[in-house]
């Protein structure tokens, strides 16, 4: 199906999905991470008690205002676009996305935006603790807010804790502390909060590294590099261990991303993690007529997979032509084939039930509602899988690898290479050679679109990676899809492109502008 | 109790004075950010959520079990049907 349906209608609603959502993010992380950075800042002011702290804490702060205030809101448009676009994924998901996004909106959008404004105007009529308190707030605030959306994506990368009620067509929450406390939400929430702190902390040394380059500001910069290096350092450290686990329950619960990040076709124990690879159409194709891929050079480091994810080098890491034949038995993760198999037994059973609703076959729906949907054996084993009765081949199953590996490996890259940026501007500080440094200045400025270009890759890797679910073994995106025309959504598609890139636009000019002012006296 | 009462006037008015004052001499990229902030919400809220954005369901269905029944239908398609 996912070949047959109105492709240009699912690619233009993903595109049109894409394009917002990165936008959106780019203005999230730097809400993130520069949210800490000047409540650190601010901290040492007030412990202080130095005006230089003050002024260095109101610049910072004007830049994350900026950011903030065009940023807000930007992310709605996305849950729009859920009832335009996505209207039977948005119906069959039912309150399991409501219920994070309701407490987003309730608990940290008022506390955020209550703070905010002591934040702002709160500057010589609250006390300073007060006004500390509230700069944390905020920042605790911006990334709570950040925990219920990536809740909400993280169920459906790992649908867990909800019943498919087939009268409703709609998943039930049975289970809150089953979709807050999901593995992959857990590891998820870790690793893009910390990769915001290390933007954040990028920005200020590249803006800084700016104004050390124009001999202005030497002390304010100097401290400021100082202050996010250090938080920077210890956010991408973090940010390397945070992936590491995510990789470990990713090859448990997505081992088709897993499989397609690493480019990996045949499994093997003593598996290799490929450091840098280039890759190449393979003459063998997968199925009739996937695309296979081979590397024309690599650097493998040999064992490094196997142990990542099972913390042996004996541990067998399926490729992707072992998940589609066979699985892996030893992890429990069934064959593509397997999966279709019962895929289409659970979608079989609800073809059933709808045929008996539409007769009025009271006695059927009892029977098919307790012999099947009340079954837990029935909804673990065969509709746990339901979304494999909308593919036709088993290689519909397998996303864009190099997309998948690409995405994955510039960002793991950029990611080591800012650990690097890190410690060399602490060494160079420490050695009184920052100022001096005009190749490490240029370097740090050079990071800032860098780090975007990593932030965003993130969420190339987990969304591009995952397909062809929105909602992961149950929905394929082909299946979530509005049946609209497809030039209504190529015109909110350019529509979103202007007033997106004109947001951005008014946010660089106006953040530039400040930036060139500088701190005021 | 009685406390509360002489208290709560006077506090609304601390808030809204601390807002007033706030706004009113707000810096000049405040200004710009909260123009282009109006702007943004009206064209979120009231350009794009009614004539771009209605929600698909709500307005080719009139009720909860019409809504179900459509999407039941759309997701139990089987890949043979659609083609």
């Amino acid at each position: 199906m996912i070949e047959t349906a109105d492709l240009s209608l699912v690619d233009w609603s993903r595109a049109q999905f894409a394009l917002t959502a990165m936008y959106h993010w780019l203005f999230v992380p730097l809400t993130l991470g520069l949210s800490f950075i000047v409540a650190i800042m601010e901290t040492i002011y007030v412990k202080t008690g130095r005006e230089e702290w003050k002024r260095m804490t109101r610049f910072w702060m004007t830049l994350f205002g900026i950011n903030f205030a065009i940023g807000v809101a930007t992310g709605i448009i996305l849950e729009f676009e859920f009832g335009t676009n996505w209207s039977n994924y948005s119906w069959f998901v039912g309150d399991i996305f409501g219920a994070p996004l309701a407490i987003e909106g309730i608990l940290a959008f008022f506390l955020e935006s209550t703070f905010v404004a002591v934040m702002f105007f709160g500057w010589d009529k609250v006390s300073r603790k007060f006004h500390l308190i509230s700069t944390w707030l905020v920042a605790v605030g911006a990334n709570l807010s950040a925990l219920w959306i990536l809740v909400a994506n993280a169920w459906m990368q790992n649908p867990v804790g909800m019943e498919f009620n087939p009268e409703t067509a709609r998943n039930e929450m049975v289970d809150f502390w089953a979709v807050l406390f999901n593995p992959v939400a857990v590891d998820k929430f870790l690793h893009t909060i910390f990769s915001g702190f290390l933007l954040g902390s990028v920005f200020v040394m590249g803006v800084s590294a700016w104004f050390l380059l124009k001999k202005r500001e030497v002390w304010l910069s100097k401290m400021s590099i100082l202050v996010s290096a250090i938080f920077g350092l210890l956010s991408s450290l973090m940010v390397a261990f945070t992936g590491d686990t995510s990789a470990r329950t990713l090859a448990q619960v997505q081992p088709m991303k897993f499989a397609a990040m690493e480019a990996l076709y045949e499994g093997s124990d003593d598996a290799g993690l490929v450091a840098f690879g280039i890759l190449k159409k393979s003459e063998e194709k997968l199925g009739i007529e996937k695309e296979g891929h081979d590397f024309v050079t690599k650097i493998n480091i040999p064992g490094l997979l196997s142990i990542m994810t099972g913390g042996s080098r004996d541990v067998f890491v399926p490729g992707i032509k072992d998940l589609l034949a066979v699985g892996d038995s030893a992890r429990g993760i069934h064959s593509v084939e397997e999966m279709m198999a019962r895929g289409a037994f659970a979608s079989e059973i609800l073809n059933d039930y709808k045929r008996a609703r539409m007769m009025n076959d009271e006695e059927q729906i009892k029977i098919l509602t307790d012999e099947f949907f009340s079954s837990k054996e029935f909804m673990n084993e065969s509709f746990r899988y339901f979304g494999y009765a909308s593919l036709n081949l088993p290689e519909e199953a397998v996303p864009n690898v190099p997309i998948a590996f690409y995405s994955f490996h510039i960002m793991v890259m950029l990611g080591f290479f800012f650990i690097l940026v890190c410690v060399v501007a602490l060494f160079l500080l420490f050695r009184d050679k920052l100022t001096g440094s005009k190749w490490f200045l240029w370097a740090a400025i050079i990071s800032v679109p860098l780090v975007y270009i990593a932030s965003e890759l993130g969420w190339v890797v987990a969304e591009m990676g995952r397909q062809p679910w929105i909602i992961q073994d149950l929905m394929p995106v082909s299946v979530a899809v509005t049946k609209l025309s497809t030039g209504s959504v190529i015109t909110t598609f350019i529509l979103f492109a202007l007033l997106f890139t004109a947001l951005l636009a008014a946010e660089v000019s106006i953040m530039l502008k400040q930036i060139k002012t500088g701190p005021k006296h | 109790m009685k406390k509360t009462e002489n208290d709560s006037p006077g506090l609304l008015k601390r808030i809204f004075r601390f807002y007033y004052e706030g706004f009113t001499n707000m810096s000049s990229w405040g200004r710009k950010v909260w123009i282009i902030i109006i702007i943004k919400l009206f064209l979120i809220f009231v350009v794009l959520k009614i004539f771009f954005f209605p929600d698909f369901l709500k307005s080719n269905y009139e009720s909860d079990e019409q809504r179900s029944e459509y999407v039941l239908d759309q997701i139990t398609k089987t890949p043979e049907a659609d083609d």
